[in-house]
């Protein structure tokens, strides 16, 4: 089935919000996992025969485990300040795309089936029970959030909506109406070690291939290096990061910058993925287990330091969760952490983002770069959504918004911000994130993508931005794809690390 | 005793417990469900004190809300503000002798009775006006307003229409305290303004008005951002390690 046509909505010099469009997106949704995809999970094949019963259990059982869940379902009031936070919802107008309405397809059924007001005034309280229909909007509209966060900035009382996203994703699991997109890339880290299915092998070959063309390219051998026991670092970065563009060019820059500040470093064929969708379909296994892999890696090789590549979502997960899933970071006193922890060197952040590494270095002195190389950019910077709104780099709160953009200043002349209320905490998600960057979802996508379109078209036209630095993997993907519908070029979308790569000084040849 | 004195005087202790123990459990709830993972919206304060100061700033200046849509904010916290100093005003019914602070309060409780109202005329017009928020707004929503503006305009036209035995009503409230009933004046406008408020008391454990206590449980709010510095693991998360790695 080929996705149906659409418009790309128009870019306004003064975004406004859009009026509400009813269904305007009630086609969207993604492939449904097929059945092998999901038994391979844990989850059913398909669509149980009793799945009201089993999705209503589910979410008691969430309600016991996540207090986030609890609280959320219980604490909104219907205020409206979160109505026009959503980039899906500016993009569509479809009224379900408002955070607290789609929160509201699973409050209506809590409150049915949970709470006292709901089982004895349902109509009230806009109480409604989890019939086919509802379960059908939440697979559309659960599927139709990123997970971004942008509306719990907005909220008075924190109210997550990705909270809400993931644990409806796992009902619709543990159901066996899971999504395809998400459940087939899980299947594919634990069978072959990353996402893109890139076997150890095909890796090393990879791997071999990009020296050689640094060498071309620079008359330095650049290492990138696999499998190295006893290396300082471990590298965990996207496996986009291996072939895809614009991703292989920040591969490239943080080769370069351990070359130039020659720390001994590895990538593991085990752990070839930072990347944990695990995350997007809110399943603490899955999330536990993807992640697992990273700290038996760096148990394996010795490692003294791991550090993340340039990705969004993943930086989250090892930022936020690494700690507490599998004892990577600090400060943990029961074996199973200490065994690792003992093995790390404390002076450096663990984990570490690659950024983090990289503007360390910079403000020691230990990197040295032409500038000028990258004049040929004028360059702004998107903030990712989960390293914006769910993480931090360096030691003070917002560090994740400094550390990359003093790194591009380090490294270009030419910096432009992009408007104030679509950057830093306030960020436009790219319109792929959270498990949708998927074909089938791709007028999601492109709607999605207007908010940041609109700020980006700001600056092309006023201050000739060319080049839009991000570092996230899914955003790269996503832009390069739908910069195009929007009549910018698809190359001007690429990381930090490549402006790095670009400028940096490699020493004598 | 009148039959109307008995009842409002059944009413309130019931409405007293259902709010109190109601609110005991909701609480215990929250606090008893674990939060296993750390996902303060960031930035973050990095520490308790800075987590304390955050939600300070949540509860009394509405932080988010501020950023997020001036009108709601400014409703919204004329409202809430105005309800705070009505509430501190009608100490002065439970408190014998008044405390002092509560007698300065007075007449900006009297001011603050308006204050309330147009408050909560502002945020109910939105929910007409305003497209989106009319699309998210359920019957109940309407109710709430409906309730608390009763409460308000019944509280207002005792002050300035129809007066009541305000001496009289006060032995009512200090006797229900030391579980002593005495008579409560029979005045229709204080009928209507106990009832109402009584009702609310009751509604508030089952209904949105959960927000009160549940901001405080907020983890996007109320959590520290230090996961890479301390090692953050909910029992049944724990319970994982302890089968298998």
């Amino acid at each position: 089935m080929a996705a149906a046509e659409f418009t790309t909505p128009e870019m306004k010099d003064f975004p406004a919000i859009p009026a509400l469009q009813r269904d305007a997106m009630a086609e969207s949704k993604p492939y449904v996992a097929a059945e092998k995809i999901n038994e391979a999970l844990g989850f059913p094949g398909e669509l149980v025969p009793d799945w009201e019963s089993k999705a209503i259990d589910k979410m008691g059982d969430l309600l016991k485990k996540y207090r986030s869940l609890k609280v959320y379902l219980d604490a909104c009031v219907h205020c409206g300040a979160c109505t026009d936070k959503c980039h899906y919802f500016l993009g569509t107008g479809d009224p379900k795309n408002m955070p607290v309405a789609r929160q509201d397809l699973m409050r209506g059924v809590y409150r049915r089936h949970f709470t006292l007001a709901g089982k004895l005034f349902p109509k009230l309280v806009g109480a409604t029970e989890l019939t086919r229909d509802v379960l059908d909007d939440w697979y559309k509209y659960y599927n139709q959030c990123s997970e971004c966060r942008r509306c719990s900035v907005f909220c008075p009382y924190g109210i997550d909506t990705a909270e809400i996203t993931m644990a409806g994703r796992e009902i619709l699991d543990s159901i066996g109406y899971g999504q395809k997109y998400s459940n087939e890339i899980i299947g594919k880290v634990h069978k072959i070690g990353n996402n893109l299915g890139l076997p150890g092998p095909a890796l090393a070959n990879t791997l071999e291939g990009l020296e050689e063309d640094v060498k071309e390219d620079t008359g330095v051998d650049v290492k990138f290096p696999m499998d190295v026991q006893g290396a300082e670092v471990l590298l965990v970065t996207p496996s986009a990061d291996f072939f895809a563009e614009p991703h292989i060019d920040s591969l490239i820059g943080y080769g370069k910058v351990f070359h130039a500040a020659g720390i001994s470093w590895t990538l593991s064929s085990k752990a070839s993925e930072a990347g944990n969708f695990g995350m997007f379909i809110g399943n603490y296994d899955q999330l536990r287990k993807i992640a697992m892999r990273i700290r038996e890696a760096a148990l394996e090789l010795g490692v003294k330091r791991i550090v993340v590549g340039e990705c969004g979502h993943a930086w989250r997960v090892a930022y936020s969760f690494w700690n507490t899933l599998t004892g990577i970071g600090a400060g943990g006193n029961d074996p199973f952490a200490v065994q690792l922890q003992s093995q790390l060197d404390h002076r450096y952040k663990q984990p570490a983002h690659i950024c983090e590494v990289t503007w360390d270095l910079i403000q020691r002195g230990a990197l040295k770069f032409d500038k000028d190389a990258n004049d040929h950019r004028i360059v702004t910077f998107h903030d990712s959504c989960n390293v914006a709104r769910a993480s931090r780099m360096g030691d003070a709160p917002g560090g994740q918004f400094e550390i990359p953009r003093n790194i591009i200043r380090a490294v270009a002349n030419k910096y432009v911000e992009m408007a104030p209320g679509t950057t830093r905490e306030a960020t436009f998600c790219c319109g792929g994130g959270g498990g949708l960057l998927t074909d089938e979802l791709i007028e999601l996508r492109v709607k999605g993508a207007l908010p940041r379109m609109e700020a980006l078209k700001q600056v092309v036209d006023q201050q000739g931005v060319n080049f839009m630095a991000t570092i996230c993997a899914i955003c790269k993907a996503q832009f390069t794809k739908v910069l195009p519908y929007y009549k910018f070029n698809r190359g001007m979308v690429g990381g930090v690390h490549q402006l790095v790569s670009t400028a940096i000084r490699l020493g004598d040849k | 005793m009148s039959a109307a004195t008995i009842f409002f005087a059944v009413l309130f202790y019931a409405a007293t417990a259902i709010l109190v123990v109601g609110l005991a459990v909701k609480i215990v709830d929250y606090a008893r469900t674990p939060a296993p993972l750390k996902i303060p919206t960031t930035p973050a304060p990095t520490g308790a004190g800075g987590v304390a100061l955050r939600m300070l700033r949540e509860v009394a200046l509405f932080e988010s809300l501020f950023k997020s849509n001036l009108w709601i904010w400014a409703f919204g916290i004329l409202f809430h503000g105005a309800l705070l100093l009505v509430l501190l005003r009608h100490l002065r019914y439970f408190t014998e002798p008044v405390w002092f602070w509560v007698g300065w309060v007075q007449p900006f409780g009297l001011y603050a009775g308006f204050a309330m109202v147009v408050g909560l005329a502002g945020l109910w017009g939105r929910r007409f006006l305003v497209e989106r928020i009319r699309y998210i707004s359920t019957p109940s929503d309407h109710l709430m307003l409906a309730l608390l503006a009763g409460i308000g305009l019944s509280g207002l036209a005792m002050k300035f229409l129809m007066h009541t035995d305000i001496v009289a009503v006060k032995a009512f409230f200090l006797g229900l305290m030391r579980f002593d009933v005495q008579p409560l004046p029979s005045h229709p406008g204080l009928y209507v303004h106990l009832t109402l408020v009584a009702l609310l008391m009751i509604v508030f454990p089952f209904s949105k008005l959960l927000h009160a206590p549940g901001v405080f449980f907020s983890p996007s709010r109320n959590q520290a951002d230090n996961p890479r510095e301390q090692r953050h693991l909910a029992p049944w998360a724990a319970e994982m390690e302890k089968s298998k790695a």
